[in-house]
């Protein structure tokens, strides 16, 4: 069994990569992607933590992320397809105006 | 090497590769579909970590509603490649430049504080062996679900319910 260390040194390159993401991509789909995993690399941390405590709280936690990430998929990709259709492009840098 | 050791750098080298592809490509129909395979990956962590209950949802939920919700969107919006320089407002090279940075930062500053914090005895000597018997089972999350945590899973319909009703309020097409 790897240390704990290993795990959570995984789920932190996993969220720098998400972050950058976000940083980096011109593309609300992609955004949303990065953001879905800096998610996923606290939900790593949250699994490790509970299996090396011994509990199964961590694992609960990670249900409700899981459910709150659905939700903000679905609400997210919703928001995306409004904007598409006032706008016909999915570049964030396009949408600066608070009113249309 | 013992054999649960390869298997995490197997796993975790698998999923880095794929989230790194995933916020590389221009395309995100490839995006999606590579991000499935870090799903994937990670859920072989949680199998390692004894969750297997963590790494059938990972699969069911993740790769099977989640990302074939993201699918549909791509396709149904038939816009699939980033513009290269349509409009610049924030997103000039220097911009850019600052954000790797920054990340890169977060990454740098993250790793050194877990590599401080991973010194307790408890931490590096492993995780008990005890495991309580059951810890991993669906029984015993099914049961600290409904006792303990019933409250927050009732939260959660009312949740689910409010992003069902906004999604559609938000998709609809006059807005």
């Amino acid at each position: 069994m790897p240390p704990l260390t290993h795990y959570l040194v995984l789920s932190a390159i996993l969220f720098a990569i998400g972050t950058l993401g976000v940083f980096l991509r011109r593309n609300v789909i992609t955004i949303l992607l990065s953001i879905e995993i800096m998610l996923n690399a606290v939900n790593l941390s949250f699994v490790a933590f509970g299996r090396y405590l011994g509990t199964v709280d961590g694992q609960i936690i990670v249900f409700f992320v899981v459910t709150v990430a659905a939700a903000e998929a679905a609400v997210g990709l919703a928001l995306v397809i409004a904007l598409f259709r006032h706008r016909e492009t999915l570049n964030p840098d396009a949408f600066t105006t608070l009113r249309w | 090497m013992p054999p649960e050791l390869i298997l995490f750098y197997v796993f975790g080298a698998a999923a880095v590769v794929a989230s790194v592809f995933v916020i590389g490509q221009r395309n995100p129909m490839y995006s999606v579909l590579l991000l499935i395979a870090s799903f994937a990956a990670l859920s072989g962590l949680y199998v390692l970590l004894d969750a297997p209950f963590v790494a059938v949802i990972q699969i069911i939920i993740y790769a099977g509603a989640v990302m074939v919700l993201f699918l549909f969107v791509v396709m149904l919006l038939n816009a699939p490649r980033e513009e290269a320089a349509a409009v610049r407002v924030f997103g000039s090279p220097t911009t850019r430049r600052m954000g790797a940075l920054l990340a890169l930062t977060l990454l740098v500053e993250l790793v050194w504080a877990l590599s401080r914090a991973g010194q307790r005895e408890v931490w590096v000597s492993g995780p008990p062996d005890r495991l309580p018997s059951a810890v991993g089972s669906v029984r015993a999350i099914g049961l600290a679900l409904f006792r303990d945590y019933a409250f927050a899973f009732e939260v959660t319909s009312v949740l689910i319910l409010v992003a069902m009703l906004g999604a559609v309020v938000l998709a609809k097409r006059e807005l």
